[in-house]
């Protein structure tokens, strides 16, 4: 190593304050603005298990994503196949990815697929079949249409969250993809849980549909259900009893609007009853259907969806135009709130569902953090004690190395904004104990020589050298295991991982290099003859 | 002050043979636990819902019981986690948005009066995640092992390699054994706790080895034997010393560190002790062993 003592205490003392300034925020809460500005500011982020908060991990069901685009092309399929005047029997999915086209004779069979194949590039024909009077194909979604398709609902489904989030108002958000179709969503200082995953959760899709009164509801829910129509539920609420009924409707299936064409939603309160509700806008494009529609069903219902449960269905009393529109329903104000949110936002383009949740209530979190930090001074006294009266002076030295060692991990933390955990902090306490180590190797070794007889100056020399290199075994070893920590681990075992590998090499620092530069103080500059080890 | 004496010659080499017979029982015990006893897996291997509640005052396992199979949750286990404080937790978890957790923190709700409890903390492993992350883990640990393995026999010989992992892996056996004998909770953080044992029970190894190394090269001419046996007592005062410190620490975080930790911390205090007593007692006798049967060429 470098032979100058000042030279090496130059560089000791430099490291140590970069760590410190690195340090400052998180201990001096109010820092004065020309600091800003210069200085780095960012404290040691804390773990979710140490402040509070939710993580979740979302799984987005791409499949449905490909289902539902299915079902648009063969809808659309059928309208093409009808104006192309192309004879078809039936034209409906089976399974989840795939549909049958049936048609009535070869020839129509072969028009048909000509058709598909120069206006729907994107279908397939995976089989055609010929049996009794029975011509069918079996169409699919080409493969490389499906990952887009798929690789497209994540994009949006992160976006539509990390709006969703923004709305909610939660600082410091995160929200990252992971794999090909989950979500991490980290909510720090989060305290209604169960709300901001509803808000989060919440596929928000917006349909309005017809309700069907040509025909019977009783006799649909017997099973007879008319061609081209569909049952969908509702929800009342006893206003007395407070009990909540379903109650069925019997709605056309097409999907007259939906919620791509809102352009904004917000909460209003009804002057009548002061209850909540939702005012929605639409886009002009909007506007203009949901004008077209009201126009041509007057003295109909119609009936507006969410995530397939009847909201309402109002009867449209005249043509409306300007494209306002209300949800009501018997909402409060959170909930009114939140569906305004999830409107605005935009629905989420597959349901999501949550495959991992861990939340830390606020006041757990306090507990841990201060249960960790008197762990660490009440072991580091301890220690410092021992190793003060095992080793006299020497021992000081290693205090002092082990202090450093300490500001230089915690200032690294701040430095790299490494989270800290509170599986970290059991793994600084580790690292006090561990560090020590480091220093007995030396001392031992320092001992044995000068029983040997050797001179303080060449026991020093010869006590660092030759535990220098078991150090370093041991140390690497350490983080060969460390290594393993980190790729395995999830957040809080990450957070040890973490802490146990800067723990170390700062350990190595200080307990070799910064331990040695007093050493050699005391031995080359002062000259003491005697070690006090 | 001094603890150990130089010239310490205590022989180690001498008593290891009952050593490695009791480590044998041992490690057998803990086995035949594996599989008799199993283990009581967290949620996070075996997926489930958990909910830690506080309450205002005492409440009684059973009315909680009551109020949950109200909700269709019936296969719940309540235990004791601090004053007044519980940990619920049942094998089902729903991918629900409206999970599990909230539907329990609803029905206590209004079982035991609002306000009358505070949720503390909240765990939901899906099945799906919970299979990944027993996968992950065991992973983990097995290719540590093999890491650990390649650096050591890239700085020593294979032989001390081998004596090295033996003694991680009993460590890791006992370790494993007593959560299992004794039912505690294996989480992943208790597989956490297992990483950093084989990463501190390897380090005693090294410095033993190191030893060995140092002095081989200085008596080329020794019985390997003597040189084990002297290396050891040499680095006595060190490893002593050093497991002393590490104990010290640990036995703070495991009574100070609060409820969350005290299980990990539990695993590192069982692992410090054990991964001293391997270094002397099983990687030591391993490399003998070896040398029985497998005479290492003298370097001259």
């Amino acid at each position: 190593m470098f032979k100058s003592v000042r030279l090496r205490a130059a560089i000791a003392i430099a490291v140590t304050i970069v760590a410190v300034v690195f340090l400052i925020p998180s201990f001096i809460p109010d820092l004065p603005d020309a600091w800003k500005k210069y200085m780095p500011i960012g404290k040691i982020p804390l773990g979710l298990d140490l402040q509070g908060g939710t993580h979740l991990v979302l799984e987005v069901q791409t499949d449905k994503a490909v289902e539902s685009t299915l079902e648009r092309m063969t809808g659309n399929l059928k309208e093409s196949l009808m104006n192309s005047k192309i004879r078809f029997r039936k034209l409906e999915r089976i399974g989840g990815m795939a549909a049958v086209l049936e048609t009535p004779d070869n020839a129509s069979r072969d028009v048909a697929d000509k058709h598909i194949r120069d206006q729907y590039p994107d279908l397939e024909v995976i089989s055609s079949e010929a049996s009794e009077g029975r011509e069918s194909l079996t169409l699919r979604i080409k493969d490389k249409r499906v990952r887009e398709i798929k690789k497209l609902a994540m994009e949006q489904s992160l976006e539509t969250i990390r709006n969703r989030v923004d709305q909610f108002g939660i600082t410091e958000p995160e929200i990252i993809p992971e794999g090909e179709d989950r979500i991490v969503i980290q909510l720090p200082g989060i305290k209604d849980t169960e709300r901001a995953k509803s808000l989060i959760g919440k596929t928000a899709m917006l349909e309005f549909k017809l309700v069907d009164d040509d025909h019977n509801l009783d006799d649909a829910l017997r099973g007879n259900v008319p061609e081209g129509d569909v049952i969908a539920y509702g929800n009342t609420i006893d206003k007395e009893t407070g009990r909540k009924t379903s109650v069925p409707y019997l709605l056309k299936d097409k999907t007259l609007l939906t919620g791509e064409s809102l352009e904004s939603a917000k909460v209003a309160i009804s002057d009548r009853f002061g209850q909540p509700y939702v005012s929605i806008k639409f886009n002009p494009q909007g506007a203009q259907d949901f004008e077209r529609i009201t126009g041509d069903n007057v003295k109909r219902r119609l009936a507006i969806v969410l995530d397939g449960i009847v909201h309402s269905a109002p009867v449209i009393q005249e043509r409306i135009s300007g494209g306002n529109a209300q949800i009501t329903g018997s909402f409060t104000m959170d909930e009114a709130r939140d569906l305004a949110i999830v409107l605005r936002a935009g629905a989420l383009p597959a349901p999501v569902t949550i495959l991992e949740e861990r939340t830390v209530g606020p006041s757990l979190g306090k507990d841990s953090i201060e249960k960790g930090i008197w762990s660490a001074i009440i072991g580091g006294v301890l220690v410092a004690l021992f190793m003060v009266v095992y080793y006299n002076l020497s021992g000081i030295v290693a205090n002092l190395a082990l202090i450093l060692n300490m500001i230089i991990l915690l200032g690294v933390l701040a430095a790299f904004k490494a989270t800290l955990t509170l599986p970290g902090i059991a793994g600084i306490v580790l690292i006090i104990g561990m560090s020590v180590d480091a220093n007995v190797l030396i001392f031992e070794r320092i001992r044995e020589e000068l029983r040997s007889g050797k001179t303080p100056r060449a026991a020093i020399e010869t006590g660092y050298s030759r535990a220098f290199l078991t150090i370093l075994d041991t140390n690497v070893n350490a983080l060969i295991a460390s290594l393993f920590l980190f790729s395995f681990g999830t957040g809080p075992v990450k957070g040890f991982a973490v802490t146990l590998s800067v723990g170390i090499v700062a350990s190595l620092f200080t307990a070799v290099f910064v331990t040695r530069i007093i050493f050699d103080y005391f031995v080359l500059q002062r000259k003491i003859t005697r070690v006090s080890v | 002050m001094e603890i150990i004496k130089p010239g310490i010659n205590i022989d180690f080499v001498g008593k290891m043979k009952w050593m490695v017979i009791f480590s044998l029982v041992l490690t057998l015990l803990c086995i035949i636990s594996f599989f008799v006893r199993g283990f009581y897996y967290g949620i996070d291997f075996a997926g489930g819902t958990l909910v830690q509640i506080k309450f205002q005052k005492e409440i009684s396992a059973d009315n909680i019981r009551k109020a949950l199979t109200t909700v269709g949750i019936t296969d719940s286990i309540i235990q004791p986690f601090g004053p007044n404080e519980v940990v619920v937790r049942t094998a089902e978890s729903t991918s629900d948005i409206k999970g599990l957790s909230d539907k329990i923190g609803e029905v206590l709700n209004a079982a035991l009066g609002k306000g009358s409890l505070q949720v503390q903390r909240v765990e939901v492993v899906g099945p799906k995640v919970g299979k990944d992350l027993t996968r992950k883990a065991f992973l983990a640990v097995i290719l540590s092992w093999i890491g650990m393995l390649i650096y050591i026999t890239l700085r020593f010989e294979f032989r001390f390699a081998v004596g090295g992992i033996v003694g991680v892996i009993h460590d890791v056996i006992v370790v494993s054994g007593i959560f299992s004998l004794f039912h505690i909770e294996f989480t992943l953080t208790i597989v956490a706790a297992l990483l950093t044992i084989i990463g501190y029970s390897i380090h005693d190894s090294i410095v033993l080895f190191d030893r060995v190394r140092e002095n081989t090269r200085k008596n080329p001419r020794k019985d390997i034997r003597t040189l084990v046996n002297e290396s050891i007592n040499q680095t006595l005062s060190r490893t002593i010393l050093t497991s002393f410190t590490v104990f010290l620490v640990v036995a703070v975080l495991y009574i100070f560190g609060g409820a969350v930790i005290h299980d990990f911390a539990f695993a590192l205090l069982a692992g410090v002790i054990f991964g001293t007593y391997s270094s002397v007692f099983i990687a030591s006798p391993v490399v003998l062993a070896w040398e029985d049967y497998r005479p290492a060429k003298r370097k001259k």
